[in-house]
């Protein structure tokens, strides 16, 4: 089932790749451009670009690069949405927008706290936009920045200079979403109850039925529960009303059968919430929880070694409290 | 303070002295010299504040320690130590101290045991910031030392030590619960966990904006009693995980109130008790 819903969904990626292919070849040849390597920005809706993250763990071969990243192009304005892991992956965005439009770059949506989005943001000081996220982003990434920044540096090293913070100027409350207007485009941004995070924040292009859901969904990618996973599962539920036409999630192919993609991530947390239920109401420990809980899971999900027990301890001191 | 400040200058010039010679001897491997020495230095710091120049013996008889080869959730790392020596009034581990060498505050948790019971194993989970050894000393009660220590790795991507939600674990905080076996006999070793809901939030957080610290909040001392006599004190810092959780062992030899009383770094003070064998359900 997973497998053949898989083939579908590549082969869809390929297509777009295709396309975004010629529209890259085509702008290279129109401004005399021509580069060694093909721009890696597709545009997987008229006016949305994406830059596809890499499906790995943050090491230094991928540069960091590993979050879905891109922006959208109204009439009168260009929205980021995320920023990368550093300063010179925000710059290589910032350069890819500057190729497809002279628009101002008025808003850099940050769709909540975690590096790989977020440490990209100071390459677009120089536009002075908006930086937007969750109410509670600014918060989060003060209590977290010292570990990130040194973190970013152990592993990235020195090509990761001019990399610093940069906390949000205004933020969406949860219930109360807010619209940026980009000249004959809406954006519609949520913020949601702790889920994936304590500050998840959603784009909806309305002119494109495109919903940015960023890592509250994860495709062929294990999610990770980093804020509440009973929350989660509540925002999931909420999600699968939204008739959205694709869903581009923080890590993994943009997908138009989004649902399906929905229904696995809920299968996975759902075998976290009820194995660890069970050890929790027999006095178990953390250790046997990692052992037991969800190993049935283990092959539908890059990456589950590395951050399966990781997801496990952090729902284990969530859950028994219920 | 002056003198504070010379020690530390000559300290340093030392240290720059000492570094500039092995950089000539060694060369290109002066990283690695200068990062282990650094973290040696740290462990020399902490041990001298501790229990100043008495000696300390290698535990392995004594005490167990199980620690993750890596730390999974940086912001939840479970530890169990065991007690390797049968304990009793004439023979028992007094204090028990928990160390994390590379984080912000060290010294995680000091218990102390009155030698009444036989605990065999105690966990808890701390945090852990970076790669670090982390240790644990115990005295005994004739007045030795003893230590046991484990390599662990910090968590990679985006595993950060904080607070995941401060908001929701401002609205429980304070919160207590015991959780002991559903059948138990008078006597029995008990596996009993304490938990507690608080932020335990180390306030070390810079406000680059507001040019000020987010103020610190966490559990400053543990007391737990059976009928009114003490099973362990702790004394904890940051380095506890948030909603800290402490499991040990405990005989009671019959029945009773098992009381709890922590007090936190605000001043507040919370409460919690069970009735044994008539426990509250987990």
């Amino acid at each position: 089932m997973i497998k053949h819903r898989l083939r579908g969904e590549l082969n869809r990626w390929h297509s777009l790749r295709l396309r975004t292919l010629v529209v890259m070849l085509l702008l290279c040849l129109d401004t005399g451009i021509l580069k060694a390597q093909p721009s890696e920005f597709m545009e997987i809706a008229p006016g949305i670009y994406l830059r596809p993250g890499i499906q790995q763990n943050f090491a230094s071969h991928n540069r960091g690069h590993i979050a879905n990243i891109g922006f959208i192009v109204g009439k009168q304005a260009v929205a980021v949405i995320d920023t990368g892991s550093s300063y010179q992956e925000g710059l290589t965005l910032r350069r890819a927008i500057r190729e497809i439009t002279a628009l101002p770059i008025q808003y850099v949506i940050l769709t909540h706290m975690h590096p790989d989005h977020t440490l990209g943001a100071a390459a677009f000081d120089q536009d002075a936009p908006v930086y937007i996220g969750h109410a509670q982003l600014k918060d989060a990434l003060i209590r977290r920045q010292t570990h990130y920044l040194d973190r970013l540096k152990e592993v990235l090293g020195s090509t990761t200079e001019g990399t610093r913070l940069v906390l949000p100027s205004a933020g969406v409350e949860v219930g109360r979403a807010v619209r940026l207007e980009l000249g004959d485009r809406i954006l519609e941004l949520q913020a949601y109850p702790t889920a994936h995070t304590n500050n998840d924040l959603s784009v909806y292009d309305r002119n494109s039925g495109t919903l940015w859901l960023s890592d509250l969904l994860f495709v062929e990618r294990i999610p990770v529960v980093d804020g509440s996973l009973l929350g989660w599962l509540g925002v999931i539920d909420y999600l699968d009303q939204s008739e959205a036409k694709r869903v581009v999630p923080g890590h993994g192919p943009v997908v138009t059968e989004w649902k399906a993609s929905l229904a696995d991530q809920r299968r996975y947390l759902d075998a976290l919430l009820s194995g660890i239920r069970g050890i929790v109401r027999q006095n178990g420990t953390i250790e046997q929880a990692i052992e037991q809980v969800g190993q049935e899971e283990k092959d539908n999900w890059l990456l589950f070694d590395e951050y399966h027990g990781r997801n496990v301890t952090a729902s284990f001191v969530e859950l028994e409290w219920e | 303070m002056t003198t504070v400040s010379n020690l530390k200058h000559n300290k340093v010039v030392r240290k720059i002295v000492q570094i500039s010679y092995l950089t000539f001897l060694f060369g290109s491997l002066m990283i690695t010299t200068l990062s282990a020495a650094e973290t040696d230095g740290r462990w020399h710091e902490i041990k001298t504040s501790l229990f100043g120049d008495r000696a300390i013996k290698d535990g392995e008889d004594v005490i167990g320690l199980e620690t993750p080869y890596r730390a999974l959730d940086a912001a939840v790392v479970p530890i169990s130590i065991e007690s390797k020596i049968t304990q009793n009034q004439n023979n028992y581990i007094k204090s028990l101290y928990l160390v994390i060498d590379n984080n912000p505050s060290p010294i995680a948790a000091v218990f102390h045991f009155p030698g009444k019971h036989n605990w065999q194993s105690l966990s808890t989970r701390v945090r852990v910031n970076a790669y670090t050894d982390l240790r644990v000393i115990a005295e005994i009660n004739d007045g030795n030392i003893y230590m046991v220590n484990n390599y662990v790795k910090a968590s990679g991507g985006c595993s950060a030590p904080s607070l995941k939600d401060p908001a929701a674990a401002a609205a429980h905080l304070g919160k207590i619960k015991l959780k002991l076996p559903k059948a138990s006999n008078l006597g029995d070793l008990l596996s009993t966990q304490l938990l507690i809901k608080h932020p335990n939030s180390s306030g070390l957080q810079f406000d680059q904006i507001s040019r000020q610290y987010i103020p610190a909040n966490f559990i400053r001392s543990i007391q737990v009693t059976f009928n009114d006599e003490v099973v362990f004190t702790a004394d904890s810092d940051i380095s506890i995980s948030e909603d800290p959780s402490i499991h040990f062992g405990f005989s009671p030899e019959e029945e009773g109130i098992l009381k709890v009383e922590v007090k936190d770094s605000t001043g507040r003070t919370f409460n919690h008790s069970v009735d044994l064998p008539n426990q509250e359900k987990g």
